[in-house]
C-alpha cells in the first residue's frame, strides 16, 4: 500500500472497469481528473473508498458546475486518503435536460449537504439522496443561482430582491 | 420605632410600615444593579458604567429605570393577557411581603409574628407560582421551558433551604426572627467572638454553606441561573417581557436576593448585632450592621456570578437531591445531637 | 394555550425553534429541535440566512484579484486565513513564485489570525456555558493582535491584505518587534486560561462526554481541523499536505486524548484549540527568525491575471479546519467557477449525528465546541 499518483489510480480503475469508461483528463495547469459516466460513479466511488489500494476515506469537496457552452452540468468530487496521503478528483458530466447523478451520501455522509448545495445552486438532481431540498436559498426560490444564464427574480414573496 | 408606630392611628402606621421596606428595596435595587455592573467590570478588567451622573456612572440604573418606564408595554397577541400582566406584580409582591418579618434593627420590624421564619418561607414559595404564571401566560416555548425549569429548581431547593433553616431554629429554639437575633447579642464565644449562631455549633457552619448554595439556586443566580440562562433559553420565563413589566421581574429578583441574604445574616451572623459588642450598637447602627452583613452576602453572590460557568439542568437537580438534601438532614440530626450533648 | 406540535403518535414531543435570533447560535443559524421535555429527539439545522452567493460574485467580478476582499467576508473571524487559501490557489494556477519575505510575513499573519480566531472561539464557547469573564479576558488579548493587523493593513476585521504573490501594503518597520512583543506577553496567558476555564469543575462537567464524535464518523463526515483532531486523529494540513513554507517549521499537532471524558467530546475539541495556540506561537517565533528583513512585498504582484485553462482544488488549514478552494479556469480573465469548501459548513452538517439524546444545554455546548462561523457556512 503506498501513495499513488492520479495516473496510477486511473490505470488501476481502467483495469477494473474497462479502459473506455474511465478517462484521465487534465487542463493546461492544475490537477488531473478522472472523468466518468454517471452510472459508473457508485461502483468507482465504492472501490475508491473501500479498496485497500486506494483507501479514500474523505470526500473533501463536491462542486457543481454549469458548462453553458456544452449545455451540460457537472460535478467534481475531490477525494483524499488520510492513511495513504494521496488525492484524486472525479468528474461527472450530465446533459442539462436530464441532470441526474447518483448520490454518494451512503458512502460519505458529508456528501449530504454538499449535494443539497449543488442541487440548490446548479440544479443537479442526485438520485437516492435522502433529503434533497434547497439548503442555502429558501425552499420556494426560483432558479439555480450558479447557472450561467441565471436571472435573479425581482420579488421574493412580495419583497424586492435587488 | 415600633413603639412610635404602635402609638399612631392605624392607617398612617400601616402606610409607614409599608413604605419603609419598599424604600429600602427600591434604593437597594438601584444601587445593587449599578454595583453588579461595577463588580462585573472590576472582575473582567474593565470599567463598567462611567458616564451617567458623573462619578463612576452612579446614576446609570436611574437612567435605565427611566428608559424602561418610557418603553412600550408589549403584550404578545397570543398571550393570556391578564395573567401575563399580573405575574410580575405578583412576583414582586411575594418578595416584598416577606420583608415584613425581617428585623431591620433592634427598633424596627414590620410584624413581630412568632412564626416569622415559617411565614417567610411560605410567602417566598409564591415566587415559583408567579414565574410559572409569567412563563405560561407568555405562550412562548422558551418561556414555558424556563418556567418549568424554575418550578422544578425552586421546589427542589426549598427542601435544603428549609432543612438548614430548621437547623438554626432548632439551635435557637424560636421561629421569631427578632428573638433569634436578640439571642445572638454579646461577645462571649471563646472569649472574644460575637455570639452569632454560626459560632455556636459546628454544624451550623456546614448548615450555612448549604444554605448559601440553596439560596443561590432559590434566587436564580449563577451557577444555578437556569430559568433565565441567556445562552440556552434566550431569557427563560422573561423572554416576552419588556419595559416596566420586565423591570418588575428584575426588581423582584434583586429583592429576593436581598431578602435571602438578609435572612442568612439574621440566622447565622447575628442580624443587627454589632460585631464589636456594645461598640457602635443601637437601633441606627443596628440597621447599618444588618444591611452591611446582607450586602456582603449579595456581593459574594455577584462575585460567583462573574466567575463560574453554569450547571446543566440535570446536574443542578442531582446536586440538590443527591447531595444537598441528604446532607442537610444529616446535618440537622448532628446539630441536634451536639445541642443535646453540650 | 400552548400549541404542542403532534409528530406521529407520541405527542409528548415539542418542536422548538432555536434561532435564527438566539444568543448562542453564533450568528443567524436556525435549529429546529424536536424535544421531549428537555431531551433532544432530533436536530434539524436550517442555514442560508447569511447567504450572499459568494461564488456568483466571484464569477461576475471578471477578475481573480477582485475576489480577495470577498473571501474575507466568508469567515470574518479569520479573514487572513481565507485570503491565504485563495491567493495560494491563484498562485498555483498561475505557477507563480512567491518572494521569501512575503511567505514569512503571511505565515506570521495567518498564525496570529489563528490565535485571534481561537481566542474568540474559546471565549464564545465559555460564554455559551455561562462563563462570562474569560470571554473578556480573551478579547483583551485578541485586541492586541488586531492592533498589529490594523497597523499594517489598516483594517481590524476584514483586511484585504494579501495579494497574489505579494501583500497589498508594505509591512511597517516595527512589524517584527510588535509580533515578538505579543508572543512574549501572550504565552503566560494560555496558562491563565487553563487555570481559569479548562479545568474548572463546572466547565468540565458541562463539556466532558458531551457530543462525542468518534474518529470514524468524523472522517466520514470529512471533519477537519480542531474538530477532527479533537477526535484523536493527528491530521493537520500544515504538516500532512504542507503548503506555503510550513514544511520549514517545527511544531506538534495536539490531539484529543479523552483526558476528562471520552475522546472526541466537547472538552477535547475545546482543549485542542487551547494547545494549538501554543503551537502557533512556536511557528511565529521560528518565522520571525527566518524572515528576511529586506525585500519589497509588493513587487511581484502581477498586473493582470489570466490563467491557462485547468482545474485545481487547493486546501489550507484555517482555524476551523480544511478550507478548500476549487477553481476552474477557462483561459478568460473571469473565473469559470470558484467553490469555497468551508469547514464550518461541513462541521455543521454533522450536528444532527452528534447531538441526538443530548439536552438543550448540550446542543449549545456542541455548537460552541465545533466553532462555526455562519458567514462561512452560508457564504
Amino acid at each position: 500500500m503506498s501513495k499513488l499518483t492520479p495516473e496510477e489510480i486511473a490505470r488501476n480503475l481502467q483495469d477494473r472497469f474497462g479502459a473506455d469508461r474511465i478517462e484521465l483528463m487534465k487542463g493546461s495547469v492544475g490537477q488531473p481528473w478522472i472523468q466518468l459516466a454517471p452510472e459508473m460513479l457508485p461502483p468507482v466511488a465504492l472501490a475508491l473508498r473501500d479498496d485497500p489500494a486506494f483507501q479514500f476515506d474523505v470526500l473533501m469537496c463536491l462542486s457543481g458546475l454549469h458548462y453553458d457552452k456544452e449545455n451540460e452540468l457537472g460535478v467534481v468530487y475531490n477525494l483524499d486518503s488520510t492513511t495513504l496521503r494521496h488525492t484524486i478528483n472525479l468528474k461527472v458530466r450530465v446533459p442539462l435536460d436530464h441532470p441526474h447523478i447518483p448520490s454518494l451520501e451512503r458512502l460519505w455522509k458529508t456528501a449530504n449537504w454538499h449535494e443539497r448545495e449543488a442541487f440548490d445552486m446548479v440544479g443537479i438532481i442526485f438520485d437516492n439522496h435522502p433529503d434533497l431540498r434547497r439548503i442555502l436559498t429558501p425552499d420556494d426560490w426560483e432558479g439555480h443561482a450558479l447557472r450561467k444564464d441565471y436571472v435573479q427574480q425581482d420579488f421574493y414573496q412580495g419583497i424586492p430582491t435587488k | 420605632m415600633n413603639e412610635t408606630l404602635s402609638s399612631m392611628p392605624f392607617l398612617p402606621a400601616l402606610l409607614l410600615h409599608a413604605a419603609i421596606p419598599l424604600t429600602i428595596i427600591l434604593v437597594y435595587a438601584l444601587v445593587a444593579i449599578w454595583a453588579e455592573r461595577k463588580v462585573a467590570g472590576f472582575i473582567q478588567d474593565r470599567l463598567g458604567p462611567m458616564r451617567v451622573g458623573g462619578w463612576h456612572g452612579w446614576a446609570q440604573s436611574i437612567a435605565d429605570l427611566l428608559k424602561l418606564i418610557q418603553k412600550e408595554d408589549i403584550i404578545p397577541a397570543d398571550a393570556s393577557r391578564f395573567w401575563f400582566k399580573f405575574a410580575p406584580f405578583m412576583m414582586f409582591a411575594a418578595s416584598y411581603a416577606a420583608f415584613a418579618v425581617i428585623p431591620f434593627s433592634s427598633g424596627y420590624i414590620g410584624s413581630m409574628v412568632n412564626i416569622g421564619v415559617f411565614y417567610l418561607l411560605a410567602v417566598t414559595s409564591v415566587l415559583t407560582l408567579s414565574v410559572i404564571m409569567g412563563g405560561w401566560a407568555s405562550n412562548n416555548k422558551w418561556s414555558l421551558l424556563g418556567a418549568m425549569r424554575s418550578a422544578a429548581q425552586m421546589v427542589s431547593y426549598e427542601v435544603p433551604t428549609i432543612a438548614t433553616v430548621l437547623t438554626v431554629v432548632l439551635v435557637a429554639g424560636s421561629l421569631n426572627l427578632m428573638e433569634i437575633t436578640e439571642l445572638q447579642s454579646g461577645n462571649d464565644t471563646l472569649g472574644f467572638l460575637p455570639n452569632w449562631l454560626i459560632f455556636q455549633n459546628p454544624f451550623l457552619i456546614t448548615a450555612f454553606i448549604m444554605f448559601f448554595i440553596s439560596i443561590l439556586a432559590e434566587s436564580h443566580r449563577v451557577p444555578f441561573d437556569l430559568p433565565e440562562s441567556e445562552s440556552e433559553l434566550v431569557a427563560g420565563y422573561q423572554t416576552e417581557y419588556s419595559g416596566m413589566r420586565w423591570a418588575m421581574f428584575m426588581l423582584a429578583e434583586y429583592a429576593d436576593m436581598l431578602l435571602l441574604s438578609l435572612l442568612g445574616a439574621t440566622l447565622f451572623f447575628g442580624g443587627w448585632n454589632s460585631p464589636f459588642g456594645d461598640f457602635l450598637a443601637g437601633p441606627f447602627w443596628g440597621f447599618f450592621w444588618f444591611m452591611l452583613k446582607g450586602l456582603v452576602l449579595v456581593f459574594v453572590m455577584m462575585w460567583i456570578r462573574w466567575t463560574l460557568p453554569r450547571y446543566r439542568v440535570d446536574q443542578l437537580m442531582a446536586i440538590c437531591w443527591n447531595i444537598l438534601i441528604p446532607l442537610s438532614f444529616v446535618n440537622l440530626v448532628l446539630a441536634a445531637l451536639w445541642e443535646m450533648i453540650f | 394555550m400552548m400549541e404542542l406540535v403532534k409528530t406521529g403518535a407520541d405527542n409528548h414531543e415539542m418542536v422548538i425553534n432555536m434561532g435564527p435570533q438566539h444568543p448562542s447560535t453564533h450568528g443567524v443559524l436556525r435549529l429546529e429541535l424536536v424535544l421531549d421535555g428537555e431531551l433532544i429527539k432530533e436536530v434539524r439545522p436550517n442555514i442560508g440566512y447569511l447567504h450572499r452567493c459568494f461564488e456568483k460574485y466571484a464569477e461576475e467580478l471578471q477578475d481573480y484579484a477582485k475576489v480577495i476582499p470577498y473571501t474575507d467576508r466568508m469567515d470574518y473571524v479569520s479573514a487572513m486565513n481565507q485570503e491565504h487559501g485563495y491567493v495560494i490557489a491563484i498562485e498555483r494556477l498561475l505557477e507563480l513564485e512567491v518572494p521569501e519575505r512575503v511567505e514569512y510575513a503571511r505565515v506570521i499573519l495567518v498564525e496570529l489570525q489563528r490565535i485571534a480566531s481561537h481566542l474568540l472561539g474559546i471565549g464564545a464557547f465559555g460564554l455559551d456555558l455561562g462563563a462570562f469573564s474569560p470571554f473578556l479576558y480573551l478579547f483583551t488579548e485578541r485586541e492586541k493582535i488586531l492592533d498589529i493587523f490594523e497597523k499594517n493593513s489598516g483594517a481590524r476585521l476584514l483586511y484585504n491584505y494579501f495579494a497574489v504573490a505579494g501583500l497589498m501594503r508594505p509591512l511597517q518597520d516595527d512589524f517584527k518587534g510588535d509580533v515578538a512583543d505579543f508572543v512574549t506577553s501572550f504565552r503566560p496567558k494560555i496558562k491563565e486560561l487553563e487555570d481559569l476555564l479548562s479545568y474548572n469543575r463546572i466547565f468540565v462537567k458541562r463539556t466532558a462526554n458531551i457530543g462525542v464524535l468518534p474518529a470514524k464518523v468524523a472522517l466520514n463526515y470529512a471533519a477537519s481541523g480542531p474538530v477532527l483532531r479533537g477526535s484523536g486523529v493527528a491530521w493537520d494540513l500544515r504538516k500532512n499536505d504542507p503548503y506555503s513554507i510550513y514544511d520549514r517549521f517545527d511544531f506538534d499537532i495536539p490531539v484529543g486524548t479523552g483526558e476528562m471524558g471520552t475522546v472526541g467530546d466537547c472538552w477535547d475539541r475545546y482543549h485542542v484549540r487551547v494547545l494549538e495556540m501554543e503551537q502557533s506561537l512556536r511557528i511565529i517565533e521560528q518565522a520571525l527568525e527566518g524572515m528576511p528583513d529586506e525585500g519589497d512585498v509588493m513587487a511581484a504582484i502581477p498586473k493582470r491575471i489570466r490563467p491557462k485553462d485547468g482545474e485545481l482544488y487547493v486546501r489550507t488549514e484555517s482555524p476551523r479546519g480544511e478550507l478548500g478552494y476549487f477553481i476552474s479556469s477557462d483561459k478568460s480573465a473571469a473565473p469559470f467557477r470558484i467553490k469555497a469548501r468551508a469547514p464550518s459548513f461541513v462541521h455543521l452538517s454533522m450536528l444532527p449525528a452528534i447531538s441526538k439524546g443530548a439536552l438543550i444545554a448540550d446542543v449549545v455546548a456542541i455548537v460552541g465546541s465545533i466553532d462555526i462561523v455562519l458567514g462561512e457556512v452560508d457564504r
